[in-house]
């Protein structure tokens, strides 16, 4: 990737501060992502994925806050801006796609009113042009009869419509960075690869940055240049996709791709593993994986990793430290 | 649509009809009709003819057909209380009711939903605690504690408005109305309090609660991060949802404004309908009360069905036109 | 694909699994301590008033024939002559009636007393009338399903459209006109929570309504009905303790609400009459003097009623906004 990264989170801290203390959700997260690029970030359920996509663009819902580290956006600090100035940002700098294109839409206005009064907020052109413009999105992101669909309310799209609309929402003011917050999980198999693909060649097209949330390996696999693996509220590896993919270095990621069936693999039984993510109230001591690990040190146990580099990516494991580990086969 | 509003006409039919009954039951079973329908004075002869000629030894159902079709006239027979009919007694008082309820209601409504609406958007604001301190007052208070206590603090104590009555009416045709004089106005306005604080304090506490909901919806968070201003996020976006809800339950909170106004009546000798149902139930009038039942039910129903068409009318999703559901391919 | 070298997965496993330890204390009442619902109830200042005032009154109304200093109710022991006192600290006025005696010769305190005990015993067995009626037809209706369940829901919401104040008003009217005349002091309390009874049976039937239908359909239901369990024993020892909570929370918001109701009936003349007077009859007969000068025969009965319909309300409230899972 040439010139300087897009956006760069560093040492990323969100807390929430609860009558029972205060838990951490994200703890010393860092990534980049540079201009056009589309960076994955996988995980469970409770992982802190979409929580670090809230925090970049100032959504965190109270109590929930940013309690360490930097975000910048293009250079430019954007993590203690105003409500105003980050108003600005969003939609325009930085778009976001949410999980259910249902409940994303206001139900009771048009597609076309919603569009419409993006576009001119952010693009400040009048009602006619506006219009010309939504119908041009509608027809970019795949809807047929755009002229016609433009006046219609959401209940009256499928889902898969619905979430092209949602993705021509997000990219109406041309953002250079798209968070897609799992954009495809509430949709039918059959309709996910479509909306990918959409989102994939809009993005390219645009030269719009991604970061693509979501537990589904396959996607990622499929969509994204690097990929993060979060891990209670950590990042635990980091790397091109292709590497990570095929030659994972964390216990945890090569759980996952363990747990992915394989056609023309021979197998008997799919790799589980035991336990569960811990909740964040009860995160252990030292690396966060360690009760789970099969590879588990002494060191794991008091010490967190940070991520180290192994083979093509990063892993914040200790196998990959001065202490002589295994390494984990092709 | 069409087959929407049959339903809801046949179902209001029904509950007329069985309103209906109850009331003739009353009219004809308690007490003895003729005397619901003579003076005291008339001899037993007299009697047993009248008995004759109205019907009365005809089979039951034949006297309910009779007493809907007189009932539908207007005609409810004699008031024991006052040897005048029915149907005088009650257009007398009339005016004075719905005069009384239609300037609760503007007042609750002007003063409830802005309040709700600031309330919502501004949940923290120690101007917020003191608007929901002072609504749980009223909304705990009986209406009648109430009036009297400010009948207490204004007629009493104060001496600025008067405590009984309506004051000087205006004729206007058979209508008499208390709004075109000094002191018809003046006594409007406690009874009109009275009677709209608790209104005020429910649709205040119902918008706020709708507002704080709708804004915690994935629309209006996906409106933000598209970086509308908050202007249209709040007055556009959630203040429609919001409203939405809050126009129908308004609708059939004006149905127990009747119903209040009967204590509010009563509280400030207010010479209504109200006051002369509760002098009606402690006189045992029965002809007055078989009608009150009717013409209470009628208005409900009434109430109801408009409010259950607006409903109809404001929310796309209710409308499901053949136009362009779903199903157009992804 | 690479696959996990050398470690025994189960053992590694169990021996590190995080445990889902929260060291609460023991025993029922340690988990109340330690519960959310207790947390906010401690957190809240005005709640914890309220339930301290509501303790007080409902202490004083259970103890009131023990501490009232007179008895209200006993005719033979009103003195004309002591009518219409003002409150101790008045000129005029004794510290054996210290807040005064209305038109009768009863004294207000005791008066009062009394009259909170009234108004609490109608309310709670109203509740438990309104109860006993909406929980018997809600599982009737969720169990039984078919024209029963579509009848009483019928019912139940043409019902709700109209306001439960105007029902308990006109249940109470028709009731009274059924009635012979002399006997409608003695029965008034009956007739009274009747009517509240009657007009708020509908919420509770809804919500049980709700539970039943969703615990019908779950398996041990299944299977008791498969083992051949009577319906009714079904009903009462598995689908009931379910629909329990929320029935609760109703009915204390009911409580509120049907101590209200019956001040208002009785203010209005037809619910409990002057020979058992409740706050509300107090109020009633207050009302008349406003203007003579006898302020206290009101304002004492008043503020008991506003001080209980509001610490109850808020109790309520609080209940409510603690049991609601979406506001947490």
């Amino acid at each position: 990737m040439t010139g300087a990264p897009l956006l760069e989170v560093e040492h990323l801290r969100v807390e929430i501060p609860t009558r029972r203390g205060v838990l951490v959700a994200i703890d010393d997260v860092s990534f980049s992502i540079a201009e056009g690029e589309v960076l994955g970030v996988v995980g469970e359920s409770g992982a802190g994925k979409s929580m670090t996509g809230a925090a970049i663009i100032g959504l965190l819902e109270p109590p929930g806050r940013i309690a360490g580290g930097e975000i910048r956006f293009a250079g430019r600090r954007i993590d203690q801006l105003s409500g105003e100035a980050m108003r600005r940002i969003r939609g325009k700098e930085i778009g976001a796609i949410f999980q259910d294109p249902l409940t994303s839409l206001d139900p009771l206005y048009t597609i076309g009113r919603q569009l419409t009064e993006t576009i001119r907020v952010h693009l400040g052109l009048d009602g006619k042009a506006a219009r010309r413009r939504a119908v041009e999105l509608l027809h970019e992101v795949g809807i047929p009869s755009p002229e016609r669909r433009i006046d219609q309310y959401p209940h009256q799209f499928s889902g898969g419509m619905r979430q092209r609309v949602v993705i021509a929402l997000a990219l109406a003011a041309n953002p250079r960075l798209v968070i897609a917050d799992e954009p495809t999980t509430a949709l039918d198999v059959s309709i996910q690869a479509q909306i990918i693909a959409l989102l994939k060649r809009l993005c390219r097209d645009h030269g719009t940055a991604v970061m693509l949330v979501t537990h589904d390996m396959g996607v990622i696999a499929e969509t994204a240049d690097r990929v993060a693996v979060m891990y209670a509220g950590r990042v635990v590896e980091l790397g091109p996709v292709r590497e990570v993919v095929r030659n994972p270095q964390h216990p945890y990621t090569i759980g996952l791709m363990g747990a992915i069936p394989a056609i023309g693999a021979r197998r008997e039984r799919l790799l589980q593993i035991d336990g569960s993510m811990p909740r964040l109230a009860a995160i252990p001591e030292g690396c966060a994986f360690h009760p789970r690990c099969p590879q588990v040190f002494e060191r794991c146990r008091r010490e967190r990793p940070e991520l180290l580099p192994a083979a093509s990516s990063a892993a914040a494991c200790w196998c990959h430290g001065e202490r002589p580990g295994k390494a984990a086969d092709a | 649509m069409i087959a929407f509003i049959l339903r809801r006409l046949l179902q209001s039919v029904v509950v007329m009809l069985a309103v209906a009954l109850i009331a003739f039951a009353l009219f004809s079973y308690v007490g003895d009709p003729i005397n619901n329908m003579v003076g005291q004075d008339t001899s037993a002869q007299d009697r047993a003819k009248l008995r004759q000629e109205l019907g009365l030894n005809d089979p039951t159902l034949v006297q309910f057909a009779h007493f809907v079709g007189r009932a539908a006239r207007g005609d409810f027979g004699v008031s024991y209380q006052y040897a005048q009919p029915v149907a005088r007694v009650i257009a007398e008082r009339l005016p004075a009711t719905l005069e009384l309820s239609v300037v609760a209601a503007l007042l609750a409504l002007a003063v409830g939903v802005p309040m709700g609406v600031y309330t919502g958007l501004h949940p923290d604001g120690w101007l917020s605690r003191l608007f929901l301190a002072l609504s749980l007052i009223g909304v705990s208070l009986p209406t009648f504690l109430t009036g009297i206590l400010l009948i207490l603090v204004f007629s009493v104590i104060l001496g600025w408005l008067p405590p009984f009555g309506r004051g000087d009416v205006v004729a206007l045709g058979w209508w008499t109305t208390g709004l075109l004089t000094l002191s018809g106005l003046k006594s409007l306005i406690l009874p009109g309090v009275t009677l709209a604080l608790f209104q005020m304090t429910l649709i205040m506490r119902l918008v706020r609660a709708e507002m704080l909901e709708v804004l915690r919806t994935d629309y209006v968070k996906f409106a933000r991060a598209r970086g509308l201003p908050n202007r249209l996020v709040h007055f556009g976006h959630a203040l429609k949802n919001t409203l939405v809800p809050v126009i129908t339950i308004t609708g059939l909170q004006l149905g127990s404004i009747i119903a209040f106004a009967i204590i509010t009546e009563t509280v400030f000798q207010w010479p209504g309908m109200g006051f002369l149902i509760v002098q009606a139930i402690g006189f045992a009038d029965i002809p007055v009360m078989s009608a009150y039942l009717v013409l209470v039910a009628f208005f409900f129903v009434i109430i109801n069905l408009v409010v259950d068409l607006l409903y109809y009318a404001v929310d796309p999703r209710l409308r499901l036109d053949r136009g362009g559901a779903g199903a157009h391919g992804h | 694909m690479p696959s996990i070298p050398g470690c025994d997965w189960i053992a590694a496993a169990r021996g590190r699994m995080v445990t889902e330890s929260e060291g609460g204390a023991p025993g029922a009442f340690g988990r109340l301590l330690d519960s959310d619902l207790f947390w906010s109830f401690r957190r809240s200042p005005v709640t914890v008033a309220a339930a301290t005032v509501t303790a007080v009154l409902v202490l004083s109304a259970a103890l009131a024939p023990l501490i009232a200093p007179h008895d209200p109710y006993d005719l033979a022991s009103l003195n004309l002559l002591d009518s219409l006192n003002p409150p101790a600290w008045r000129d005029g006025g004794s510290w054996s009636y210290p807040l005064g005696t209305d038109d009768q010769g009863r004294d207000i305190l005791s008066a009062i007393l009394y009259g909170t005990r009234l108004s609490l015993e109608v309310g709670i067995a109203s509740v438990a009338f309104a109860m006993a009626i909406g929980v018997t037809l809600g599982l009737l209706a969720g169990y039984a399903g078919g024209w029963i369940d579509t009848l009483i829901m019928r019912i139940a919401d043409i019902q709700l459209s109209f306001p439960a104040i105007l029902i308990a008003l006109l249940v109470d009217g028709l009731t009274r006109s059924i009635l012979p005349h002399e006997q409608q002091d003695q029965i008034a309390f009956a007739v009274v929570v009747l009517s509240i009874g009657i007009s708020g049976w509908v919420q509770y039937a809804r919500t049980v309504r709700g539970s039943t239908l969703v615990e019908r359909s779950k398996e041990y239901v299944q299977a008791a009905q498969i083992i051949g369990v009577h319906p009714v024993t079904i009903a009462w020892r598995h689908v009931l303790p379910n629909a329990m909570g929320p029935v609760l929370v109703i009915a204390t918001i009911h409580l509120a609400i049907a101590i209200i109701t019956e001040a208002t009936l009785s203010f209005l003349g037809v619910g409990l009459p002057v020979t058992q007077p409740s706050l509300g009859t107090l109020i009633r007969v207050g009302d008349k003097y406003i203007f003579s000068g006898e302020w206290w025969i009101l304002l004492f009965p008043a503020i008991a009623l506003a001080g209980l319909a509001l610490a109850v309300n808020l109790l309520g409230d609080w209940l409510r906004d603690a049991l609601n899972p979406k506001l947490r």
